[in-house]
């Protein structure tokens, strides 16, 4: 069924391009969004198809990102690989430790031709997806960080002023106080608590998350999520869970919808949850940069990224690889990732997008969208900043979410809960080792 | 004496019983012999490379204490599944033979909830316990009591039994109602006018001649319960708040198909068989003997 589909596509567009008919090379691209992230990929590559004459890029969805992934790996069990599949980040290290499967991205450029700067990526983007060699291996594709939604209207509410400075743990931990004083049923709630409140906490404090950089310098890696630096901060979120400040709603992003309803005046969550609080939001609300504890570490270093990454599989023939290529070139360009970036409040991927937005003067019209592009670009990346590549990840944080229930629910202290994820964790990355060795 | 009708010769026998040993050996000898097989092994993802471990992967699942506990998970879950979905079916198969106006309808709005996937169920379900817009968990809190499945595991794994039994009261529903009506009257009534009473007349006769389908519906729902309410956990609680509902055959999913580790993940369906094949031959060695065909 689904490739009379692809097969009837093909015809069609061939027919509108007689000419060209024969010569068109097909690429298919397999990605995980529908909706209005799904018409904005849509609309990407009807672009790009019909900018030129050579290649027709075939894009279908194929679920949420683990199931994108999945049938991506089933697809490639079965000789059916796409040439382009859109792996989370989370799958960056099973990606990158199946060296068959995959060919590198600075490999395909190299091959195609098509123009390709690495050093006009953003450091801090690209840095998850590069290898330690510093070659990029995957394209970024869509990627966020935490930042800090205020809700202006509940904090007046609780008698709080609503500028009231939130850069620091310890200003937001006196904030929660006189908000919970003040009547605030819910001073402070999170989305994707392992993501904002462990992984890129560590790496805005500059403090490892786990050794062997990260895991970006081998397989033998273990979890340091232990240290005195998450403790530290799990302990406090647990006291305020305690306390009643902090709200536990779910693993993933629950807590948006208490947010977007005006029953939260903190929020933790990913920039790109802005289309949907702007849209959803009946009250006054600001965008600030994720809080850090002061004196802390090296903080404020800078944050991390999630999202998801474009991979070209292997298996391809050389003129399948030039159009993969001209089509990661052609996302790549400026005015498709300035667009890109406004239209979903995803981080740009190059430098020159993310300045062209603001010589657009996208930014003064639409204050806070550019907290999360300075809050990722201030500092150049360290190796506890540059992301996270570690082996069997959505099964560790699966483990951490359980632990942190753990911490919120009053069962253990954070220290207890961190180390019993570390002992957990570490078994299944020597796993991972050994499986990939 | 006993009667037997025997056939000339094998090859009609063979040949009537060829499509089902055919359907047996498709679709489970050869995916149970491959789970076997593949349980031997720690694969990468994508098929390229593959480490024989032999009886490593078991190694390391027995040896995980996390993995040990969702044994007792598992059966905790099982029994208030089956009881759940058992008792109240028998319950309104009685009232419902009992019924002489209106059984009709009666019968078929019981048998409704049959129809909803389990997934679907779990939403239902999920929808109305939701801490944040459950209409249950809103009169909850009026009467003061604070509803947080997210948290408490406790209550996530009452959420998980109820949303996971109710659809199959409607099936049990059905058997215990035939089987009812099967019961002859006339030994009820003759229990009747030596005065024994409604309930004395129900445990007495009726219940033990309705012991081979009570039995049959143990084994059917402990199947269930242990295979297929996977649909439920995932929408509901995806085995959290910590561990509290993470039942066998959800581990095998996540690990498998999430997690992409597919040597554990065989393994762990590997012992998920042996075990669910040991309590199937307990129940039919101790249990069947109490049964009266």
């Amino acid at each position: 069924m689904k490739k009379t589909l692809i097969g009837a596509l093909a015809v069609s567009t061939a027919m509108m391009s007689p000419m060209m008919a024969m010569a068109q090379t097909e690429i298919q691209f397999w990605h995980a969004f529908t909706g209005r992230l799904g018409d904005l990929v849509k609309a990407q590559v009807e672009e790009f198809n019909a900018s030129q004459s050579d290649y027709v890029v075939v894009e279908s969805h194929k679920g949420n990102y683990s199931e994108t992934l999945n049938a991506g790996i089933a697809a490639f069990r079965a000789g059916e690989q796409p040439e382009i599949l859109m792996v989370y980040e989370v799958g960056t290290a099973t990606m990158m430790a199946a060296g068959g499967a995959i060919k590198p991205v600075y490999e395909v450029m190299a091959e195609s031709g098509a123009s390709f700067d690495p050093d006009a990526y953003i450091g801090a983007v690209k840095g998850y997806y590069t290898s330690s060699d510093g070659q990029m291996l995957s394209l970024p594709f869509n990627s966020s960080t935490p930042v800090l939604w205020v809700n202006r209207d509940a904090m007046e509410a609780a008698g709080v002023d609503p500028d009231t400075d939130l850069s620091t743990w310890q200003n937001v931990g006196a904030v929660l106080d006189e908000l919970k004083a003040g009547g605030e049923d819910c001073p402070l709630v999170t989305a994707w608590q392992s993501w904002i409140h462990l992984e890129n906490l560590s790496a805005y404090h500059d403090v490892p998350f786990a050794t062997q950089d990260n895991g970006f310098a081998g397989l033998d890696t273990e979890l340091a999520l232990n240290g005195p630096v998450q403790v530290a901060h799990l302990t406090a979120m647990g006291e305020w869970a305690k306390d009643g400040k902090f709200i536990y709603t779910g693993r993933r992003n629950e807590g948006g919808a208490n947010f977007r309803g005006g029953e939260c005046a903190l929020f933790t969550e990913s920039s790109a949850g802005y289309a949907g609080i702007k849209s959803e939001a009946q009250f006054d609300f600001d965008v600030r940069p994720l809080p850090y504890w002061e004196g802390v570490g090296n903080s404020p270093q800078n944050t991390i990224i999630g999202g998801a990454s474009l991979w070209v599989m292997a298996g391809h023939d050389a003129e399948e690889y030039k159009g993969a290529g001209e089509f990661l070139s052609f996302l790549s360009s400026s005015d498709v990732q300035a667009k890109w970036h406004q239209d979903t409040g995803y981080l740009p991927i190059t430098i020159a997008a993310g300045e062209a937005t603001r010589a657009a003067g996208f930014y003064e019209a639409n204050p806070g969208t550019d907290v999360a592009v300075i809050q990722m670009t201030a500092n150049q990346p360290t190796a506890n900043s540059k992301g996270l590549r570690l082996g069997s990840f959505d099964q560790i944080r699966g483990i951490i979410d359980e632990e942190l229930e753990a911490i919120w629910a009053g069962d253990k202290t954070a220290q207890e809960a961190m180390d019993s994820a570390k002992e957990r964790g570490d078994a299944l990355l020597r796993r991972f080792e050994s499986a990939n060795r | 004496m006993e009667k037997r009708v025997t056939f000339r010769g094998w090859m009609l026998p063979l040949l009537l019983i060829a499509p089902q040993v055919l359907i047996s050996l498709v679709f489970f000898f050869y995916p149970a012999g491959q789970a076997v097989w593949q349980s031997l092994f720690i694969p990468d993802p994508f098929g390229l490379s593959s480490k024989f471990v032999g009886l490593g992967n078991f190694e390391f699942l027995l040896g995980d204490k996390y993995y040990r506990a969702s044994f007792v998970t598992t059966a905790i879950f099982s029994i208030l599944v089956t009881a759940c979905a058992m008792i109240p079916a028998l319950f309104l198969a009685v009232t419902a033979d009992r019924l002489i106006k209106g059984s009709g309808v009666y019968r078929t709005m019981l048998i409704w909830p049959y129809a909803v996937a389990p997934a679907v169920a779990g939403v239902l379900w999920l929808f109305m316990f939701n801490t944040h817009v459950g209409l249950i968990s809103w009169y909850l809190g009026q009467f003061g009591y604070d509803w947080n499945h997210v948290l408490n595991g406790g209550e996530a794994m009452g959420l998980v039994v109820v949303a996971s039994a109710w659809g199959r009261i409607s099936y049990n529903f059905l058997f215990f109602l035939a089987a009812l009506q099967a019961v002859p009257r006339s030994v009820i009534e003759a229990a009747a006018i030596d005065g024994a009473r409604f309930w004395r007349r129900f445990f007495t006769i009726v219940l033990p001649l309705l012991s081979p389908v009570t039995f049959f519906l143990l084994v059917v729902n402990v199947v269930y319960a242990f295979f297929e309410t996977f649909g439920v956990i995932h929408t509901i609680t995806a085995g959290g708040p910590q561990q509290s509902t993470t039942i066998l055959v959800y581990k095998v999913f996540s690990d498998g198909f999430v997690g992409q580790d597919l040597g554990s993940s065989s393994a762990q369906s590997v012992i998920l068989l042996v075990v669910v094949g040991l309590l199937t031959v307990v129940q039919f060695k101790y249990i069947e003997k109490r049964v009266h065909y």
